[in-house]
């Protein structure tokens, strides 16, 4: 008797063990569940859903030809970005945000690492002349999209954008809103420096 | 006074209603190519107020957008070039209705391998219970047999 009732036990044990380690699992399983969710939710905080990646990065510049601003030469065509390292700066005189990153547009005509030219988007040209006398005018070429035809071209939707375009005429890069100070020093100067060796 | 006040705010709004819908745009002059423009319209995805079609967007982007599209169409483009010359431009993501390609696979089959995940452990729970019926009750007590033979003399 006492011998079948032994390994009866050591059974039964070995099965409460089993039992204790599932229910362990099954406890920890919320926890696991809502750290994955947690990791997806905060990596969410810090992406921007208005940053919508550019359908056009690694690929030509649209072609396109268009006129200078009135008693502002020269325009911008897309033969122009050929040659060297070109950033593109989309920018309006009704745009906000063009002011705020206005200031280190200067800074980046001011070290003369790249040719700067800009794109007035929908803007009337009188508007965007009194701007440039306002603020300053960094650009070396302004070509006057005034219906947003180009700006399409581009895949502009939102003002201001920057594209990054190497000596061949390719767009490396885009940055959506504003350029600022982190942007400049970490992106734009370092990525400027590899397209210009 | 007053129901008429009303009848003509109703029927006012009636009158109104498709302006609402669209917004004031020059349709093409062909009826079936401007019904085809509208349904591409539909599916693309105003950039700027991201949940919208460019259809019901009046930003004026999406307004851009819906003279490119009749643009096209007017030009006798398929749909599928339409939309391609729009997805040139502005990427994937302006298909409300995204493309089922390498990178969307987990967005076209993720839910179906959750729903046969949560399925398959239905399926593992409900058959170790099976295995495993409930245990045998505990025997009964001597004071409860006594009990239940007193009961049972008691039916009889």
């Amino acid at each position: 008797m006492t011998e079948t009732e032994h390994p009866a036990e050591t059974e039964s044990t070995a099965a409460a063990g089993a039992g204790r380690s599932r229910r362990l699992f099954f406890s920890l399983l919320p926890l696991a569940a809502a750290i994955v969710v947690g990791i997806f939710l905060f990596r969410g905080l810090s992406l921007d859903p208005r940053n919508i990646p550019s359908a056009l990065i690694d690929k030509p510049v649209p072609n396109f030809k268009l006129a200078a601003l009135p008693d502002r030469p020269p325009g911008l065509a897309a033969g122009d970005l050929k040659g060297d390292v070109a950033l593109v700066n989309v920018f309006a005189s009704w745009c906000v945000a063009c002011r705020a990153e206005h200031p280190l547009l200067m800074d980046l005509k001011r070290r003369g690492v790249v040719a700067l030219h800009g794109l007035n988007y929908k803007d009337r040209p009188g508007d965007a002349l009194e701007w440039l006398g306002r603020h300053g005018d960094p650009y070396a070429r302004v070509g006057a999209d005034r219906d947003g035809r180009v700006g399409i071209d581009f895949g502009v939707y939102g003002v201001p954008e920057t594209f990054i375009i190497d000596k061949n005429g390719t767009i490396v890069e885009k940055i959506i809103g504003p350029i600022n100070e982190t942007i400049l020093k970490e992106k734009l100067l370092p990525l400027i420096a590899e397209l210009n060796r | 006074m007053k129901r008429f006040g009303l009848g003509c705010l109703l029927a006012l709004m009636v009158a109104i209603a498709p302006a609402w819908a669209v917004f004031i745009d020059t349709p093409l002059g062909d009826p079936a190519a401007e019904a085809r423009a509208q349904r591409l319209m539909q599916d693309l995805r105003c950039l700027v107020c991201q949940n919208q079609s460019i259809r019901d967007s009046n930003a004026s982007l999406a307004r851009d957008l819906r003279v490119i599209v009749r643009e096209r169409i007017g030009a006798g483009d398929s749909d599928e070039q339409a939309m391609a010359y729009i997805v040139n431009r502005y990427g994937d993501w302006v298909l409300l209705d995204p493309p089922f390609k390498l990178t969307t696979l987990g967005l076209w089959i993720g839910p179906f391998v959750l729903l046969g995940l949560a399925g398959l452990g239905v399926v593992v729970i409900l058959r170790r219970r099976r295995q495993q019926p409930a245990p045998a009750p505990a025997p009964l007590s001597a004071q409860e047999q006594a009990r239940l033979a007193a009961l049972l003399d008691e039916t009889e």
